[in-house]
């Protein structure tokens, strides 16, 4: 097989390679690894005692459970989301459009802040929650909705851009061909948009997982009901148990990177089916 | 958050070549010290600092700037070990100094000798908050684990002024029983009354005073003042239960880093500054009770006598009670994962 020589605006790729490797190690590789050094300070049935503490199991499963949740709820708002800013036009959209963004810049403590004192049983949407016996500040409900709120730009952003380019004869053909209204969705925009909203997904759900400055506020840390892992971290670190807390850094890094890995693994999926590979 | 450690390298060697930065343009032989303090001190420093560089000036014809760091009091105590260049320590419970001894040997091992009331310039208590005219009629520790009762506690865990309710509890209570046994029995009860187990001091006031979540807030009497005066005490009353915990705030010079920095006489100086008279009163009017007992006269309207134990007196000091409640798997951890 003759090898097609295709023409690279960047130049090389051992030099490219090379880069790529360089920067991931410093940035990425090399502060990652300083964390699963310190954890050498424990033997592994200290680890093992570390890491599968009740109280700190506890906290994966609320973690990693509501960062799913929230990544799940993203999706289909964050999708509605960028529909309506791409198809439609109307005023204040500019406006809205930028306001997306705003969970991405605004100080984590900031919005966890906000969120309490609007979700506290005397803010203005607690007041009317508390008498229907729906309480969300300090409750778990309250760390769910403060991740919804970090993580709604990913989805957002990630599927706009797609969105733009998905070309509305598309639809129209569907519907021309007798397609209703949910097929059209299913079959014909739904796989076109998924990779993208898998990426989504991902990002809002990583973004979730490693949240602390937003939760904290309203999350009410009672042990084994709304402690997040990084709280465990923080809790090590007052106590000067720097391996130890690393040892609770190294399961979250290796649940979440599995998780990524799945995730991505199912894009490139849904990639390939929808003949979107690269 | 995995990235902490070398973050925080990167940041000592920034504050590093900021300070050597600043060394060779001093080159009007400015001194200047670094007092690196827990979280709510920061006012109360804001103050002392001017005055003591007055001060200083006066008596030796130096100049020098006091700088300050602020934080959570076991971060701020670790960061010195990974070199921040501290030339003081004040903190508010003495294991964040004990810390400095224990790796690295920055601060003397006598270091509690070094000033008068074992390197304590102030104290503090643990007292009760509750809303106006008592509505619930919180007299003492007792009263806390009336059943449907909501008790706001800093998280013992992060903070060494909720390590000192939990301990001031415990210590009431092991006077009423008698055992450690009984003292456990009360604290679970104490404790099952917890809805909000917030960070720091400041966040469950936060939770107390603006969410309106809870009937008593048990927090530092300078914090309970605190909010009395500002937030009004047309809305909330401070309740002194029959006996308290004594929070002494220790200090310590970094002999190391001064020794290193020729600023060990002004380290002193500033500290010594804190024990005289004039320094003295700053800290009574940031609600803390000063240790000159013509200073405590003044204020004491503001500071009504209490009945108070010490750490080291009841509870073996805090290297033992650490140890014994606050260590993983230890009692405050059975007690709150059983609740």
């Amino acid at each position: 097989m003759a090898a097609t020589k295709t023409f690279r605006v960047l130049p090389g790729f051992n030099i490219t390679l090379g880069f790529t490797l360089a920067y991931l190690s410093l940035i990425v590789l090399i502060p990652l690894s300083a964390v699963f050094l310190k954890t050498t300070s424990l033997s592994f049935a200290e680890y093992w005692h570390v890491v599968t503490a009740p109280r700190v199991v506890a906290t994966y499963k609320l973690s990693f459970g509501l960062s799913l949740v929230a990544a799940a709820i993203n999706s289909v708002f964050g999708l509605m989301l960028a529909w309506a800013l791409v198809r439609y036009s109307f005023p204040g959209k500019r406006l809205v459009d930028a306001l997306v963004d705003l969970p991405f810049a605004l100080p984590t403590a900031v919005a966890g802040i906000a969120l309490t004192a609007l979700y506290a049983k005397n803010g203005w949407i607690g007041q009317y929650l508390d008498p229907l016996g729906i309480q969300v500040a300090f409750k778990p409900l309250g760390i769910l909705v403060a991740l919804v709120f970090i993580g709604l730009p990913f989805v957002v952003r990630t599927v706009q851009p797609i969105l733009e380019d998905l070309d509305t004869e598309l639809e129209e053909a569907a519907t021309s061909l007798g397609a209703h209204r949910w097929q059209t969705f299913r079959h014909v925009i739904l796989p076109i948009l998924l990779p993208a909203l898998l990426t989504g997904f991902a990002l809002a759900f990583a973004r979730a997982v490693g949240e602390y400055g937003s939760v904290i506020f309203i999350a009410g840390n009672i042990p084994m009901v709304s402690e997040i892992t990084p709280l465990m971290i923080i809790t090590k670190l007052e106590q000067y148990d720097y391996a130890g807390a690393t040892a609770i850094a190294t399961v979250m890094l290796m649940l979440s990177f599995t998780l990524l890995l799945i995730i991505n693994g199912l894009q490139a999926w849904t990639s390939k089916r929808t003949g979107r590979d690269r | 958050m995995a990235a902490q450690a070398p973050a925080r390298r990167t940041l000592r060697r920034l504050v590093t070549a900021v300070a050597f930065a600043l060394t060779a343009g001093g080159a009007l032989a400015q001194t200047s010290i670094l007092n690196v303090s827990y979280d709510v001190s920061r006012e109360l420093y804001k103050d002392i600092n001017p005055v003591f560089s007055a001060q200083w000036k006066a008596r030796t014809g130096e100049v020098v700037t006091v700088n300050q760091s602020h934080g959570g009091s076991s971060k701020q105590a670790m960061s010195i070990t990974e070199g921040l260049e501290a030339d003081v320590i004040t903190m508010n419970q003495s294991p964040d100094i004990d810390i400095l001894l224990e790796r690295g040997n920055l601060v003397a091992a006598d270091w509690r000798k070094r000033f008068p009331h074992d390197a304590t310039p102030y104290t503090t208590t643990s007292v009760f908050l509750v809303r106006k005219g008592n509505p619930k009629g919180i007299k003492d520790w007792g009263d806390l684990t009336r059943a449907g009762l909501q008790v706001i506690v800093p998280n013992p865990k992060t903070s060494g002024n909720g390590r000192y309710t939990y301990l001031a509890a415990w210590g009431y209570a092991l006077d009423k029983t008698g055992s450690d046994a009984g003292a456990k029995d009360f604290v679970t009860k104490l404790l099952a009354n917890v809805p909000v187990l917030d960070g720091g001091g400041r966040g469950a006031t936060t939770t107390f005073t603006q969410r309106d979540v809870g009937d008593v807030l048990v927090t530092f009497e300078n914090e309970a003042i605190l909010i009395a005066k500002e937030v009004g005490g047309a809305k909330f009353d401070i309740v002194y239960p029959s006996v308290s915990i004594d929070g002494s705030a220790p200090v310590a010079v970094v002999e190391k880093v001064t020794e290193k920095r020729g600023t060990t006489k002004v380290a002193e100086a500033y500290l010594n500054f804190l024990f005289s008279p004039e320094g003295q009163e700053i800290i009574a009017s940031h609600n803390f009770r000063p240790r000159d007992p013509a200073v405590l006269k003044k204020f004491a309207a503001q500071f009504p006598a209490i009945r108070t134990f010490s750490v080291d007196d009841k509870l073996g000091g805090w290297k033992a009670a650490n140890a014994k409640h606050f260590a993983d798997g230890a009692i405050y951890d059975q007690i709150m994962v059983n609740r």
